[in-house]
């Protein structure tokens, strides 16, 4: 049996202080399948962008990983060296980030830039590559490709922009993308266009997803699987129609009910009271027992793992040995 | 009731009469001259008129760079208007500088609660500058009490005035935020974007929690956001605004309901679907022009499915359609229906 895409096991990352070591991700295991898209989902905080930066080893010093492997398929990233790593960064594991502004290089034209990653990666000559880097612009819709490719970022508008941070990250045909973000600072009429195109060209090319975004309804319209994160841990992990409709972790029920729907007006949105703890302030137990409506004695002293509630895995201990409550 | 309140309050709260905001934005005298450039300006507001009766809430949606924000800014005075009248209560606010007492009955929200706390001074300091600023209180005892009494209605504790304003979290800031806009007292609010910087579950907190003032103060507000989702829970009348002006304004439900302006639908077809009914969305063709050149006739003819030539050349105004105000001559002539 071929091993999945991309494995992730056991992840811990840690950011030594001078008040001693906090732990932003905390025993994490997912992973993603080829062509599959995985949106991962939480407030600020939670620590999405980090798993992120985690996997394709952009980890800002110092923080590190502590524990735990990196599998794409099947043999460890996670331990490389910066020169190997810049190896499958790219042409492995694409990167998609939240401004395109930063993302792109202001002093060269996008041309340079696709061209010079085609030709670092494919080891194409110089050409072929710019023939490619057309192509790619004229994918992702930017219109007049063969004259924008020599302008420089600042010339094209924030939906264009992303769409050539898009042709960058997908140019040299990697197995896996990271988007992360990748359509939080456009407008809405823009972020429809974005996702579709997204959507559209990972699902022609085969390429798997990992999306992470705060924003729950790219997500159900996107993704194949979800991973709701808390406090550094995935609270729950499932199929998209299941994590969306039927939630079995408490935290996913109260995210769920607080986001206002356009559909529907209700009186009052469902609230979860207080607010994500601290990375060093994080509760004994569970780390959302203290603002849990089901929480009882347990839950104050032990840890949950992700166990199987109803459609998808949840680590809560309404679900565990035994104790059959339901949310 | 919002229905009740507009038979009860004859005059409206806030009323805005063709305000127009523009800005020059041109090059360096010197520049323009070498270059022979004419002068270059923008216009961020360009003629908007609505009123909001007490106790209700109208809200303007549009994405940026439409103007919401200035007109906001309009509304409480920090921008003249260009042209047009605001009028707070019948009177117009052009003389409001001469009248502290219209000021102290109007206040404003930030989007950005890390930006608009001073991070030297105490939060009971940043509560209190109103009631100090227009002598509410007669005594420094008086001052602490009020404060206290401020951040247990915004959810806090009064003990939490002693603190600064980095020891908050982002939702607990712009509750501090909110008791600071409420401590003069007003009686209409304009809220900037004010959870636009929170993440879903604090934003459901301090939507409920504006929401519950609202009720119990008799609170006027305008409400400007994105997110048209938090924008239906939240408003009596709905704005949508298009390159600085308002294509589409009525009753929130009957705008949400029946939207009629091409561009209102194609916002509420832009959002992701929550539902997941498997609906593909349409996703809307090219992006908001820039409103220092913006096209001819109606701004949206370029993105619009219904343009014809009257649309490139005629600039429409707002027309009644099932109890909305719409410009657009689509609708005007019933193409839309087609």
């Amino acid at each position: 049996m071929t091993p999945p895409l991309l494995e992730v096991h056991n992840l811990r990352v840690e950011f030594p202080t001078r008040r001693g070591i906090l732990t932003a991700l905390d025993d994490i295991s997912f992973a993603i399948g080829r062509g599959e898209v995985l949106g991962v989902v939480g407030e600020s905080g939670a620590g999405k962008s980090l798993t992120g930066a985690a996997i394709i080893g952009l980890l800002e010093p110092p923080g590190r990983i502590a524990g735990g492997q990196i599998l794409l398929e099947g043999s460890r990233i996670d331990n490389l060296r910066h020169a190997q790593m810049r190896h499958i960064r790219g042409r492995q594991i694409g990167a998609i980030f939240q401004d395109p502004l930063t993302t792109l290089n202001p002093l060269y034209t996008v041309g340079r830039q696709i061209t010079e990653t085609i030709q670092v990666h494919l080891g194409l000559p110089d050409a072929e590559a710019r023939r490619r880097a057309i192509g790619w612009l004229e994918t992702v819709g930017i219109p007049a490709a063969s004259q924008r490719i020599d302008a420089y970022p600042h010339e094209f508008s924030g939906g264009m922009r992303q769409r050539v941070v898009i042709a960058l990250a997908l140019c040299a045909e990697p197995k896996l993308v990271i988007a992360d973000e990748p359509t939080t600072a456009l407008d809405v009429s823009i972020q429809a266009q974005i996702i579709a195109l997204l959507k559209q060209l990972t699902r022609e090319k085969g390429t798997a997803v990992m999306l992470v975004t705060h924003d729950m309804g790219v997500i159900a319209e996107t993704a194949d699987r979800v991973a709701v994160m808390y406090a550094g841990r995935i609270a729950e992990i499932g199929p998209v129609r299941d994590v969306v409709k039927d939630p079995s972790h408490p935290y996913t029920v109260g995210l769920m009910g607080s986001i206002p729907d356009v559909h529907t007006k209700v009186e009052r949105l469902a609230q979860i009271d207080g607010a994500m703890p601290r990375l060093n302030a994080i509760p004994q137990g569970c780390a959302f027992n203290p603002r849990c409506p089901h929480a009882f004695d347990h839950c104050t002293r032990e840890r949950p793992d992700l166990m199987p509630a109803r459609a998808t895995q949840a680590a809560c201990w309404l679900y565990g040995k035994g104790a059959r409550h339901a949310v | 009731m919002p229905s009740d309140a507009i038979t009860a309050d004859a005059v409206p709260v806030l009323q805005a009469d063709g305000i127009a905001r523009y800005f020059d934005v041109s090059r360096p005298w010197l520049q323009r001259t070498i270059a022979r450039e004419p002068r270059r300006i923008l216009r961020a507001v360009d003629g908007i008129s609505f009123s909001i009766p007490r106790g209700t809430t109208l809200s303007l949606v549009g994405e940026s760079g439409c103007g919401k924000s200035t007109v906001a800014r309009v509304v409480v005075g920090l921008y003249p208007p260009t042209d047009g009248e605001v009028r707070f209560e019948g009177q117009p606010l052009s003389s409001a500088r001469a009248q502290p007492e219209l000021r102290r009955r109007m206040n404003m929200i930030f989007q950005d609660p890390y930006a608009s706390l001073n991070p030297r001074w105490r939060v009971r300091d940043i509560v209190a500058e109103p009631i100090r600023a227009f002598r509410l209180a007669r005594s420094e005892g008086d001052v602490t009490d009020r404060v206290g009494t401020l951040l247990r209605q915004v959810g806090l504790s009064p003990a939490d005035g002693e603190k600064f304003p980095h020891e908050f979290s982002g939702g607990q800031r712009q509750r501090i935020s909110i008791a600071r806009a409420l401590s003069s007292e007003p009686d209409f609010l304009v809220c900037d974007e004010p959870t636009s910087a929170l993440d879903v579950s604090v934003q459901a907190q301090i939507l409920n929690l504006m929401k519950d003032l609202q009720r119990r103060l008799r609170l006027t507000f305008l409400f400007i956001s994105h997110n048209l989702a938090v924008v239906r829970h939240m408003s009596d009348q709905l704005g949508v605004m298009y390159l600085g002006r308002v294509v589409e304004i009525g009753p929130a439900e009957t705008v949400f309901r029946r939207p009629r302006h091409p561009y209102t639908r194609m916002l509420l077809e832009a959002i992701p679907d929550l539902a997941m009914t498997g609906k593909a969305r349409t996703p809307v063709a090219g992006e908001v022009p820039s409103p220092i050149n913006p096209p001819s006739g109606c701004p949206f003819h370029p993105r619009c499915p219904l343009a014809n030539d009257r649309c490139r050349a005629e600039r429409p105004g707002p027309l009644a359609a099932d109890g909305a105000l719409v410009a657009c001559h689509a609708v005007a002539e019933g193409r839309d229906q087609a």
